[in-house]
């Protein structure tokens, strides 16, 4: 701690830190462009102005950058000084000489950081009178518009986009006064986080095109705190609606989670909420029915015949898997995971609660010193992660420049130390990976080649551990350097998951973790959707059992929560299960193959509309809340399962996460992740729509003239309205970020401890599990993969566009989905004769033809497997691991 | 005699287009050389040189001995970088140009005994993309020094190792700062970078490194050679040793001449430049280079030193003085200047990128007839705003400089342009 | 042998390129050189160049765009075999660089930057040539022409 006095007063500031950030961390105003606390001080806006005295005597003091100048001990500075009051004005009054002021029709207006600061600086008179230089804008692709007109030239997206996020195609062009930012070409952004731009440019140069299409006010938006439903990271959003549609999602700021970032999946996979293919209205056998007729055939079919069983969902909440659970009871209810997933997850479970190794957050993955990733390519399976390991990757920079006296925000010298400062990321991957390029060492194969290096490496580090036999000269050195890097760390991380749907290659991760000699180590799996790892917790049978259920006649009506199983299972064994099911209930939110199967067919609220816990990867508990009311009569998959309930005990929500949690030791905190429906602000609830929300009484008079009471919500402690006190709210429950004076999402820093760290009153969520215990070494370790002459493995590779279910049918994402077509190494391709772009067909061992599909030669995959994009609708039919053969199509039958 | 009170131009003489190696070694080449490498320490050279006084010509005048002393020396398996800073592109000022291309030996020996001084490895010159004719020399000499040894491994059977590399810039005035040099270095865009960290702690590639302008460089083996004290004699005024300076503009013989340093700037435009051509009178003049204030007919007296130009309210600069004349507006002058400024910002930070094209446009307005009286305040203001310390780089604060001080001294010219409008 | 590798650039041009990065750390480094070296060849710097270069140098091509469009020695748009380059910098401004700067285009018959019909010349303004000693100045190709006067116009045009 350093004291230092700011206009007179005195206050202790964190040492090391630089003037900006210590006095907004202090709740002061200051205004800044180019600083953002997670990129650090560049000094290129000049806009942070305050002087500085040398001591008690001096009166005149000199001008300095706030964010360019460390604290000291008995610092004297001052914000309010005259001199520097009038230079932020100048300087603001010069940024905006270009600026082509059309603040009217910006989709920034009212959030927008320029405007914010333009006001705080006094800045109201323009003198300039000469012509403002204009730009052409670029189309950057489906996410991001471009106005570049607006741009004030703070540096700040391309410091994200390259330095950050390790993008290429987004640059600056040009000199002087004709600096420029954009692409080569016309094109969409290329890097999976480019939606952050949008937040990241304090004015309107950068916005999101979804949005923009049909954008509201930041005040006319109605917002609750929400959590990303798009993997298993679980980032906290902020989704805004107005007129019953969802218009956009932003980033909620969560000092562990996600901090300041999202992905570009959770960003604009939104769209799906507003899709035509949503249920709307209950159906029987596909005629709409009222709600009432769908509840009460819903409850005869319960009481009829044999019991039911039901199916949850990992995209389900804890709530509502849990009603499910207990409307058919335990022994009836399944995961609905397929068998190899539902085994992975099991494991994970069991690991982090009895492996005895810390499940890191992302905030913790960033201060990693050494880093193993085994079997991931994070980037498409964890978008958020890949952005934290690659901050992690810089901590060597860091300890650099540290012994230099060079303070981590000084940004630019700190990445000037790069190439001296050697990564300590390490991936093992099936193939090239979006990571590599921080990497200092990568290692392509199969999942059992990747495995039994891992195995390698744990036994490095460990004697004891079991060393997979016969391994191969190259592996056996690559993984004596690994161990070595991981041996020196003092915080190392393993990374590891699901996407090889390999039992091996996470039992070889904890291996190495177990081997690791740190005490501050951490493992961490990343999980497929935004509620695997709850509903891996809650426990239940899987699919495969839930078929032989029905097949066996112990029961016969089946309830499918929120669930295509088609993505899950070959089509013919699911169509046959169906079939000999005596009743079939889907409760969903979007018509898809499995809803299409069923007699009574539920519409489920989406995210946007409902409530709920999902547990991300880490093991942390989330709740979520709905933005807007779900139109009559579509409701949370939770409420049609609790209103067929005999016991009506459960009828409300905190009720059932209570229930919920006393049902399952590890679920237990989920009643502390946020407070319940009786929490109140000043005896009232928190607004969802914030105090300036406009038009409220004439926003459906061309519908009715007299201005509906608002709707209720008993379930949360926020109402659908603008009254309320929004003084002091807990981190969970804040929806909109917004101080005086501050209207863009940059408000967040009044709400934090310190600038860029964790929220006043804790961050929200709460973690379930504490790593206990040990296990013992796993040796079941795989013979090496050696591909068998004209047979070739499916293996599925994630894609963050293309795999995930929800997002997927958002028409931002569709655009972005990956080519079609079908990897192979190229020796394989050349012993097959085919060229990129030439269309083979796959055939079953049988013979039986899947699929004609174009060939697209991956250099780096090996031999033997056939790479294709999980999840796409195209490869529902082809399961991992799988032996197919492939052929080259003859120019007579091609495609 | 004549030759040792010439030190950096000895060797340029009018019947020969450059210095051979022959022709350098044959007036004392190399000498400072071999007795740096054979008798002195790196610490010792960098005390020869803090006691000769020499401070750098490339515009900052900032103590080069000290420079040297503060690059750290502990870690001897580190890498260091020297790079001599020949992007000489301050309008009005020709200096450098000569000493490269006319005795580029002079600046290779005194890039080795910096390097051996600050334990450098690998020095690279940063040479400005237009001037090919040095670049031809430079290459050159190089290569002659390398075959007698003066370059490479063991330099003079000594322990001491260097290359130099000449690199090439394509253009920018902003590449002449030196952290911007750095980046351009690097094959990056040329925006300075923020110091500290300042360059000898981390500089090219994030080691340290050390930029001297080619004249300053070109001091160094003449002090090792005929030592201290003679330095420190070579000078009239408080700073040490001679400086090229020169004179451009509406003057009889343009030119420039190696002088003493504290030679009075009157000796410099009425003896040496041979007062105004026939018909001009002499209005103003800056005194080094582009970025330097305007003075008067009375600063003639004026000595050429560090410190007497800045208490006249200027700065030395480069040396070299663009003289204004009677006929030349002074408006339309500082006009072209900031025209040259804006052009030149790199884009980096807010004041230098936007104030300057606006002093542009309101200078454009004012000459057009378009100004008005509070533009002047307008124009005051942001030399004001664009002042040392409150940009990035010491770019706009130089910028300024002529605008403010001719908005002292011309401003009836100013006044005159707005005036026309009115009536 | 003579197969350009990378499509773009000529075997000459790669051998150039390569052998700079001796000199330099990394390969970023090389940037600006092998620009200058693809215009030594072709006197300027096509797209299809720059994304050539850009993979020899194993960067995108937006930033070599980047450095490419910051320095005003790389043309990132056609010349003529000459460039012509006038100081229009203070001392060369005061002693008539405007009237070079008109004369030259006047006798081509274009703008600033254009090249000229029969693609020999492009004139464009550069700043202090370091010889304001004999200004105005201008520089054709490589070669300083000092003292410049109408008639100096004429001669340097071959006219
Ligand atoms: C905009 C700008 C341009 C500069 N141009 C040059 C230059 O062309 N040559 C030079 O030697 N120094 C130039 N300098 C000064 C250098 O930054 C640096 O101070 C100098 O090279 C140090 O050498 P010295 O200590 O030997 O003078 C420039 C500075 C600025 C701010
Ligand atoms: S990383 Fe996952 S949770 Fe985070 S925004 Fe992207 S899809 Fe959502
Ligand atoms: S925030 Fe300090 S200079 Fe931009």
């Amino acid at each position: 701690m350093a004291r230092i006095e700011i206009d007179g007063q005195p206050y202790d500031v964190l040492d090391g830190n630089n003037l900006l950030s210590a006095c907004l961390s202090l709740g002061l105003d200051l205004p800044y462009f180019c600083w953002h606390p997670a990129l650090g001080s560049a000094g290129a806006c000049r806009q942070c102005a305050v002087i500085q005295y040398k001591d008690a005597e001096d009166k005149r003091g000199r001008l300095v950058m706030a964010c360019m100048t460390p604290v000291a001990d008995a610092m004297r500075i001052s914000i309010a000084a005259e001199q520097a009051r009038q230079f932020r004005s100048d300087n603001i009054e010069l940024l905006m000489t270009n600026h082509p002021h059309d603040c009217p029709v910006c989709e920034e207006g009212g959030e927008c950081h320029l405007q914010d600061m333009t006001v705080m600086t006094g800045h109201t008179f323009r003198r300039y009178r000469g012509l403002k230089r204009t730009h052409n804008n670029q189309n950057l692709g489906p996410f991001i518009n471009h106005e570049m007109n607006r741009c004030i030239a703070c540096y700040r997206c391309v410091r994200f986009y390259d330095d950050y996020a390790g993008g290429k195609d987004l640059q600056v062009f040009g000199m002087h006064n004709n600096v420029y930012f954009g692409r080569f070409e016309d094109g969409a952004l290329e890097n999976e986080f480019s939606g952050n731009l949008v937040e990241v440019c304090p004015t309107g140069v950068f916005t999101d095109k979804t949005f923009s299409a049909h954008y509201a006010r930041k005040w006319d938006l109605q917002t609750a705190p929400s959590v990303c439903a798009h993997c298993g990271l679980g980032c906290n959003t902020a989704p805004g609606e107005r007129y019953g549609e969802l218009r956009r999602v932003i980033n909620r700021y969560n000092g562990e989670v996600n901090g300041y970032f999202l992905c570009d999946r959770g960003r604009f996979g939104y769209g799906f909420v507003n899709s035509p293919k949503r249920i709307l209205k209950p159906r029987l056998d596909d005629q709409e029915i009222s709600a009432d007729a769908a509840e009460s055939h819903f409850r005869q079919l319960l009481k009829a015949g044999k019991p039911a069983i039901g199916i949850g969902s990992p995209r389900a909440s804890l709530e509502a898997n849990f009603a499910l659970r207990t409307l058919v009871g335990e022994e009836n209810f399944f995961l609905g995971l397929e068998d190899t997933e539902h085994i992975l997850l099991n494991t994970i479970v069991e690991l982090m609660r009895h492996g005895g190794i810390h499940s890191p957050s992302l905030r913790e993955v960033e201060q990693a010193d050494a880093v193993l990733i085994l079997g991931e390519d994070v980037t498409h399976s964890a978008p958020r992660l890949a952005l934290s390991l690659r901050q992690a990757a810089r901590n060597a920079s860091f300890d650099l420049a540290g012994s230099l006296h060079i303070l981590p925000w000084q940004d630019a010298a700190v990445r000037n130390l790069e190439n001296q400062a050697k990564s300590s990321v390490f991936i093992a991957s099936i193939c090239a990976t979006r990571l590599d390029d921080v990497a200092a060492n990568t290692y392509r194969g199969s999942p059992e080649d990747i495995a039994r290096l891992g195995f390698a490496i744990a036994h490095c580090l460990d004697e004891s551990a079991p060393a997979p036999a016969a391994l191969g000269d190259a592996e056996q050195a690559l993984a004596v350097i690994i161990a070595d890097n991981l041996k020196q760390a003092k915080r190392p991380l393993i990374v590891s998951g699901t996407s090889c749907a390999s039992l091996d290659v996470i039992q070889a991760a904890y291996n190495v973790a177990k081997a690791l000699p740190a005490t501050d180590k951490q493992l961490m799996f990343t999980v497929p959707e935004c509620n695997s790892l709850g509903l891996a917790i809650m426990g239940g049978a899987s699919l495969q059992q839930a078929f032989e259920r029905i097949g066996t006649g112990l029961a016969d009506s089946v309830i499918i929560l929120e669930n295509d199983l088609y993505r899950r299972v070959p089509g013919p064994e699911l169509d046959r299960f169906l079939e000999t099911a005596a009743h079939v209930v889907v409760i969903d939110s979007l018509e898809n193959k499995t809803t299409a199967q069923a007699e009574l067919q539920l519409p489920a609220a989406t995210f946007a509309e409902s409530e709920g816990t999902w547990v991300n990867n880490e093991g942390r508990g989330q709740r979520y809340f709905p933005v807007y009311p779900a139109t009559d009569p579509v409701r949370g998959s939770w409420q049609w399962l609790t209103s067929v309930m005999e016991n009506s005990q459960w009828r409300h929500h905190d009720a059932l996460t209570a229930a919920c949690a006393s049902a399952f030791p590890d679920l237990a905190a989920i009643v502390q992740a946020a407070p319940g429906a009786d929490y109140t602000v000043k005896g009232s609830k928190i607004p969802r729509q914030p105090h300036r929300y406009s038009g409220r009484t004439a926003m459906h008079a061309d519908i009715k003239v007299s201005e509906p009471g608002q709707p209720h919500d008993p379930e949360t402690p926020f109402a659908f309205s603008m009254e309320g006190d929004t003084g002091h709210v807990p981190p969970a429950l804040l929806p909109v970020i917004w101080a005086p004076g501050w209207n863009s999402n940059q408000a967040i820093n009044k709400f934090q401890q310190q600038t860029g760290g964790h929220l006043r009153d804790g961050d929200p969520g709460v973690r379930l599990i504490e790593a206990a215990g040990t296990l013992d070494w796993f040796g079941d370790i795989p013979p090496t993969f050696r591909p068998e002459q004209g047979r070739w493995r499916i293996m599925p590779l994630p894609h963050i566009f293309g795999t995930e279910e929800l997002s997927g049918q958002s028409p931002a994402i569709a655009e972005r989905l990956p080519a079609f077509c079908v990897l192979l190494n190229f020796l394989d391709a050349e012993t097959l004769g085919v060229d990129s772009g030439d269309p083979v067909e796959i055939s079953s061992l049988l013979g039986i033809s899947i699929l004609k599909i174009p060939v697209q030669i991956e250099p780096t995959l090996p031999r033997g497997l056939l790479g294709i994009t999980a999840g796409l609708p195209a490869f529902q039919s082809m399961k991992t691991w799988t032996q197919v053969t492939v052929k080259k199509v003859n120019q007579e039958d091609r495609l | 005699m004549e030759t040792l009170a010439k030190p950096l131009t000895k060797n340029i003489r009018p019947d020969r287009a450059f210095t051979t190696l022959a022709d350098y070694e044959s007036t004392g080449g190399y000498q400072g050389l071999r007795k740096a490498l054979a008798e002195l320490q790196p610490k010792d050279v960098q005390q020869w040189v803090k006691d000769a006084g020499l401070r750098g010509r490339g515009g900052a005048g900032f103590g080069t001995g000290l420079k040297w002393s503060l690059v750290p020396l502990d870690d001897l398996s580190q890498t260091r970088y020297l790079v001599a800073n020949a992007d000489e592109m301050e309008p009005g000022t020709f200096k450098d140009r000569m000493l490269l291309e006319q005795d580029p030996h002079q600046l290779i020996e005194g890039m080795i005994i910096a390097a051996y001084a600050i334990q450098a490895q690998k020095a690279y010159i940063f040479l400005r993309g237009e001037y090919h004719v040095a670049k031809f020399r430079l290459e050159q000499a190089l290569l002659e020094a390398k075959s007698k040894g003066y370059l490479g491994e063991h330099i003079l059977n000594s322990a001491f190792n260097l290359e130099i590399v000449l690199h090439t810039g394509a253009g920018r005035y902003i590449c002449g700062e030196e952290t911007a040099l750095l980046n351009a270095l690097e094959g990056k865009r040329a925006t300075p970078r923020a110091k500290p960290p300042f360059p000898l702690v981390s500089g090219l590639w994030g080691k340290p490194t050390v930029v001297n302008n080619v004249e300053t460089l070109c001091n160094v083996p003449h002090i090792l050679h005929y030592g201290v004290e003679w330095y420190q004699g070579l000078a009239r005024g408080v700073d040490k040793g001679t400086k090229l300076f020169g004179a451009g503009g509406r003057v009889k013989h343009p030119g420039l001449w190696e002088l003493p340093m504290g030679t009075p700037i009157r000796e410099i435009i009425e003896q040496h430049a041979g007062g105004m051509r026939d018909g001009y009178k002499l209005r103003g003049f800056l005194p080094g280079g582009a970025s330097t204030d305007f003075l008067l007919p009375e600063h003639l007296d004026v000595v050429m030193d560090f410190e007497a130009v800045a208490k006249a309210g200027s700065r030395m600069g480069t040396g070299v003085i663009i003289v204004l004349d009677d006929k030349t507006c002074p408006v339309r002058m500082v006009l072209n200047l900031e025209q040259f400024f804006a052009q030149e910002s790199c884009g980096w930070c807010t004041p230098c990128r936007d104030g300057l094209p606006w002093t542009v446009t309101l200078l454009k307005d004012i000459i057009a007839g378009k100004g008005r009286i509070e533009d002047l305040d307008t124009l005051a203001g942001l030399t004001r705003m664009l002042g040392p310390g409150n940009t990035f780089c010491a770019l706009a604060p130089g910028a300024v400089e002529p605008l403010q001080s001719a908005l002292k001294y011309f401003r009836a010219d100013f006044e005159r342009y707005i005036a026309m409008e009115r009536a | 042998m003579n197969e350009p590798i990378f499509e773009g650039l000529s075997l000459a041009e790669i051998r150039e390129i390569n052998a700079e990065m001796s000199h330099y750390e990394n390969k970023t480094a090389v940037s600006i050189e092998a620009l200058k070296i693809v215009q030594k060849h072709r006197r300027w710097v096509s797209d299809q160049c720059l994304i050539a270069v850009a993979e020899l140098l194993d960067i995108s091509p937006a930033q070599l765009e980047g450095v490419a469009t910051f320095y005003n020695l790389i043309y990132r748009q056609p010349v003529g075999k000459t460039v012509i380059h006038y100081c229009n910098s203070v001392t060369c401004w005061m002693l008539g660089s405007d009237q070079v700067g008109e004369s030259l285009c006047r006798h081509l018959n274009v703008e600033l930057g254009e090249m000229s019909a029969d693609g020999e010349y492009t004139v464009l303004p550069i700043v202090c040539l370091g010889a304001c000693d004999h200004a105005p100045v201008v520089m054709v190709g490589n070669e300083l022409k000092f003292d410049i006067t109408e008639d100096a116009v004429n001669e340097i045009l071959g006219r």
